[in-house]
């Protein structure tokens, strides 16, 4: 799990929603060895800690990544100003990503993300491309925060969208897509990213329905590595407690085991 | 032409004077994709206590103005771990290697210590200055007597070079210091982080989980050199110099203060190989100074 800490050229720049921030990054070296749910830590110019932001997808062909981040605050605010040919500092790759699995054909893939949290789904989409079933269930705010339907789509991905307000797609939490397909019986692993609330819904869905699921954790995180320890997340394996990093022995989990 | 930067403290020699500091660079594992540990001068691993500790609940981690806030806690493996699983590797690679050791009790410092004194390692530094955990209400380096007792008891237990670690949250730190050389410190290392804070205003909460946390970055480094000025000034043992160095100058800054060697936390976090470009600028700065060692600038201040 090489990593690296250098600056990279932007080729590409988009803002997709109001505030939401698309970029594509060539960084041959890291994407040798990116997985989908792996993040970057990327420096903001002028601010001590780094900001982690998750892998959306991996080019392997082109030597690029692409990530999507929101404005939060005000060091988001001074990433989302870098223009395309400007460099990106960034550790990367980092974490430990989700776990692709060799699936027979008739089985489906179900990756379920949560606002910000979607854009890491994209890519472990992709990697089900033209292998298995992929269903993407999507929940946003509202209509003008829904992000990366179409790149959905775009690598095939049967895809349903939910907002709190109903003002896109389905009104009401992604709980009721998740069910509905869980209930088709072809279901074989599932994957999450997304606010807290939500984690714990698909964590306990997934175990009704017993069905293999991973989540990527969120918090708030200073070196990246594992050298601070600032991350924590409590993990539960076999009985025992343990204080695990979010950086390094994650950021994803599997649901089974994670204590939210 | 290549400069000699080694320093010399407390009779340990330090191939240059930048040295990760304790909690930041964890069991010097973490940061070997990017540059092998002995590019630095040594590494002062992360807080250890007799027994394994969780820490303290998340989040642990705020941003601030030039710097920020951390509640960790003294997480670690314990020191049968830090000893058999991670000191003879770091011993192999040719580090110099400094253990970081904290406890509740003096009991807990006495044994941690007494267990290393067998060992490989380069120097023991005595943390009693975490801001993070509680202990009756107060750490022991925030008195003369809790100093000066947890320094005395380790000092009966080992012959391995022995720095203290001073907390700036005291009304006079110089006070402190002397009181850790009474009792036969070999050097002293400061400072520790400012206790600090930060409120989310939208949902009125702490940041950190712990409410309060240790503040370091840039924004403390004023501090940190006043601290180390006034200590060197006092004692006559070795001062090792921390707290918001970022630059070759900062280091330089705090050397001609007093500190033999310095060390460097938070500024890995935003750059990872800014300790490697401190030490690039500390050879250039002796190349056009025509220094043949560092150490003739320790504590040249000539302050008005």
């Amino acid at each position: 799990m090489a990593f690296y800490c250098d600056s990279y050229t932007i080729l590409k720049k988009e803002e997709i929603a109001d505030g939401i921030f698309s970029y594509i990054i060539h960084c041959p070296e890291p994407v040798s060895s990116a997985k989908s749910g792996q993040f970057v830590h990327i420096k903001a110019e002028g601010y001590t800690l780094r900001r982690p932001i998750s892998i959306c997808e991996i080019d392997k062909k082109e030597g690029t990544l692409r990530i999507v981040f929101e404005v939060r605050g005000a060091g988001t605010d001074k990433l989302s100003q870098l223009e395309v040919g400007d460099k990106m500092d960034m550790i990367a790759p980092l974490g430990n990503g989700f776990t692709i699995k060799e699936l027979s054909s008739d089985k489906t893939v179900i990756v379920v993300g949560g606002g910000i949290g979607v854009p890491p789904m994209l890519g472990t989409a992709a990697e089900y491309k033209d292998k298995n079933k992929v269903k993407a269930v999507l929940g946003f705010r509202s209509k003008g925060r829904v992000i990366l339907e179409e790149d959905f789509k775009r690598v095939g991905a049967e895809t349903a969208v939910c907002t709190d307000d109903g003002s896109y797609g389905e009104k009401g939490l992604v709980t009721f897509p998740l069910i509905e397909e869980l209930e088709k019986g072809k279901a074989a692993m599932i994957y999450a990213c997304g606010p807290t609330p939500m984690l714990k819904a698909v964590i306990n869905t997934a175990r009704v329905y017993n069905i293999p699921c991973e989540v990527s954790l969120e918090q708030r995180m200073a070196c990246g590595v594992g050298a601070c320890v600032g991350c924590a997340c409590n993990i539960r394996k076999g009985g025992r407690d343990f204080v695990l990093r979010v950086c390094k022995d994650g950021p994803v989990f599997k649901a089974e085991e994670v204590v939210l | 032409m290549s400069k000699d930067l080694s320093v010399t403290v407390a009779g340990v020699r330090f191939p240059n004077p930048v040295i990760a500091a304790s909690g930041t660079y964890g069991f010097g594992q973490d940061y070997t994709d990017l540059y092998p540990l002995n590019k630095l001068g040594g590494i002062s691993c992360k807080g250890t206590t007799l027994e394994p500790r969780n820490g303290n609940p998340a989040p642990r981690i705020a941003e601030t103005p030039a710097g920020m806030l951390n509640s960790v806690g003294l997480q670690n493996p314990g020191i049968d771990m830090f000893i058999t699983g991670y000191l003879p590797q770091l011993k192999k690679d040719g580090n110099v290697i400094i253990a970081n050791i904290a406890g509740a009790t003096l009991d807990d410092y006495k044994q941690a210590v007494e267990r290393l004194d067998g060992t490989n390692v380069d120097m023991i530094e005595l943390n009693i200055s975490c801001p993070n955990v509680k202990q009756g209400g107060a750490s022991w380096g925030i008195t003369c007597e809790g100093a000066a007792s947890v320094t005395k008891t380790v000092r009966a237990v080992t012959k391995k070079p022995l720095m203290v670690k001073l907390t700036p949250n005291v009304t006079n730190i110089v006070d402190i210091a002397k009181a850790v050389e009474a009792e036969g410190a070999d050097c002293l290392s400061l400072i520790n982080t400012l206790l600090g804070m930060r409120i989310d205003i939208k949902t009125r909460r702490p940041i950190l989980k712990n409410n309060v946390g240790g503040f370091s970055g840039p924004a403390v480094f004023p501090v940190a050199l006043r601290m180390v000025w006034q200590v060197a000034n006092a004692v006559d043992i070795d001062v090792v110099g921390m707290g918001g160095i970022t630059t070759a100058a900062d280091a330089i800054e705090v050397m001609m203060a007093g500190a033999k060697a310095i060390q460097m936390g938070t500024a890995i976090f935003t750059d990872p190989y800014s300790p490697l470009k401190v030490i690039d600028g500390l050879e250039k700065y002796m190349e056009d100074n025509n220094l043949d060692s560092l150490e003739e600038i320790v504590g040249t201040v000539q302050p008005w």
